[in-house]
């Protein structure tokens, strides 16, 4: 029978598999948005760090590409660089360093983090850690010495002043030489607070726009892109913590990259749970790690370390938190 | 006779190198090679631990009660590591105190007493010779190319000879830098043999001591 048409148009019914409603979105433009979210706090870094902080997004951003394509050629894998996940890792990874480092470092991290991170484990969501995260350790702990060298944020516009001045971080000051030091470079505790915020501190380039940066994660958050889970208990855990010994907590959570971290990183949909219950678990969890490497560690910050660290807990949280099914039998025999 | 005593060597040092293909004794190939040197001493005291562990355990082998077989065979490991350390100790001071506790550790080094289990305790004296110094052998290449990648990239030098002037990659010599230096390299050693001989992708598995 064949009169020339498709089964549905000849009324036919007709049973296909799910979904059925395509809500339009999809991982391109789940990660475009959210670079296009990165975009106010990548122009609050270039305002406060002039030319070079905008080279060395670039620099990172592109070698990122260049490897992805490079790795997926090499492997003889379909390109997909076009997805923008690479492009947002370059991103994420060029906001970790200080404008101050020489421009083959984003390169050197940039190979790490999607040759080693991303491809050699199979790619867009078969990655165990966040890849911009691993570059960014990788060479934390390959140049210690450019890696801690903070550039201070011009307080104007004014090109007069070429050579840029370099400085300790909040937490630095924090916990080389103690709070009172640090209150001491502000007018007041309120005045500290605002600083903080509008980003007028020594810090990785990408870290120190709160403000910016919180107005692209409620951008996220409105668009349903990220949920509040993993960000809100991460900041919360830091904050009550450093309270419990002693700290501020207002300043833990400007201080830092909890921000970026919390909100852009440790909500990577690849590497960390995605059933709530679990999230409020890795959130808690990078939580305690933060505090605890800030308060009783060597270094002065630990969101890195804290959300890489959570990263590997990832599949045992999915499990641990999965819902009973009604009805399932006990496996006591 | 002859060609299969070289088969037997080219076996460990290549299609069942301890390090990148039977993924054994990862440990000490990640701990001792910050340096060709330091490999090259771990490399040389497991080539002579090898080779008299699997020429003793096989000249006792009719001997051995299958049932305290493990026990014994760590009691030879172990007769043959004091020898090395003592004479480590004696000859070479320096080296000892760099290596001391990982020259102990041999006795337990998974590669060893699997080559006793599985060849030496089923084969004639020579054959279990040549097997455990094709083994020792492909274990000192390893260490040695792994050390000599990690001093390269992490010291900026080759065997103590400096090439650059700072060093390139300071990870490379930190324990991080071992696991991404022997993940690459067997990673190199699996295209090696899928490409050119065929192999199917091995490696991997287990990774003991």
């Amino acid at each position: 029978m064949d009169t020339g048409k498709k089964p549905q148009e000849a009324g036919l019914f007709r049973a296909s598999i799910g979904p059925h409603i395509s809500s339009g979105e999809s991982v391109p433009h789940i990660m475009w948005t959210v670079s296009a979210a990165l975009m106010p706090a990548a122009g609050l870094s270039i305002y406060y760090f002039g030319s070079r902080a905008l080279l060395i997004l670039v620099f990172s951003m592109v070698s990122s590409v260049a490897f992805e394509a490079l790795t997926q050629k090499l492997m003889g894998a379909k390109i997909t660089v076009s997805d923008g996940s690479a492009l947002l890792t370059g991103l994420l990874l060029g906001m970790n360093l200080p404008a101050s480092v020489p421009f083959y470092l984003p390169i050197i991290g940039s190979a790490v983090a999607i040759i080693i991170t991303k491809q050699l484990f199979g790619g867009l969501g078969y990655n165990i850690f966040n890849p911009a995260l691993i570059g960014r350790a990788f060479l934390m702990a390959s140049f210690p010495r450019f890696m801690t060298t903070w550039l201070l944020p011009r307080s104007s516009l004014s090109l007069a002043r070429p050579d840029a001045v370099t400085g300790a971080t909040p937490l630095g000051i924090l916990k080389e030489e103690g709070y009172p030091k640090l209150l001491s470079h502000f007018a007041n505790r309120h005045d500290m607070y605002v600083q903080l915020l509008l980003g007028h501190r020594g810090g990785a380039m990408g870290e120190t726009g709160i403000v910016a940066l919180l107005f692209g994660a409620a951008y996220l958050l409105y668009k349903g892109y990220i949920t509040w889970h993993i960000p809100v208990t991460f900041i919360a855990t830091v904050a009550v913590l450093t309270a419990v010994f002693g700290g501020d907590p207002w300043l833990a959570m400007l201080s830092g990259g909890l921000v970026l971290g919390a909100f852009f990183m440790a909500t990577d949909y690849v590497t960390v749970p995605q059933l709530k219950r679990a999230q409020v678990a890795f959130g808690l969890g990078c939580g305690i790690i933060t505090a605890l490497i800030r308060l009783e560690g060597g270094y002065p910050e630990g969101v890195c370390y804290a959300i890489l660290l959570m990263n590997c807990f990832t599949p045992l949280l999915d499990r641990a938190f999965k819902a009973k099914k009604f009805g399932e039998a006990s496996a006591k025999a | 006779m002859a060609a299969s005593y070289k088969k037997l060597i080219l076996n460990g040092i290549f299609s069942e190198n301890p390090v990148f293909r039977l993924a054994l004794s990862l440990c000490p190939a990640v701990a001792v090679t910050t340096s060709v040197r330091n490999g090259f001493l771990m490399g040389v005291a497991v080539l002579c631990v090898m080779t008299m562990v699997n020429i003793t355990v096989s000249i006792l082998r009719n001997l051995i009660n299958p049932k305290v077989r493990i026990p014994a065979y760590i009691l030879i490991i172990a007769t043959y590591v004091s020898i090395t350390e003592m004479m480590m100790r004696a000859y070479s001071r320096t080296a000892y105190k760099q290596m001391g506790l990982y020259i102990q550790l041999i006795v337990v080094f998974a590669i060893i007493i699997s080559r006793a289990e599985l060849f030496a305790s089923r084969n004639k004296v020579l054959p279990s010779a040549a097997d455990g110094f094709g083994m020792g052998l492909g274990f000192l290449g390893a260490l040695v190319l792994v050390g000599a990648v990690r001093e390269l990239i992490g010291k900026g030098s080759i065997a103590g000879f400096h090439i650059t002037a700072s060093s390139p990659l300071l990870i490379m010599v930190l324990p991080t830098g071992g696991f991404f230096v022997i993940g690459l390299l067997m990673g190199l050693f699996n295209w090696i043999d899928q490409r050119y001989y065929g192999g199917r992708p091995g490696g991997g598995g287990g990774g003991h001591h």
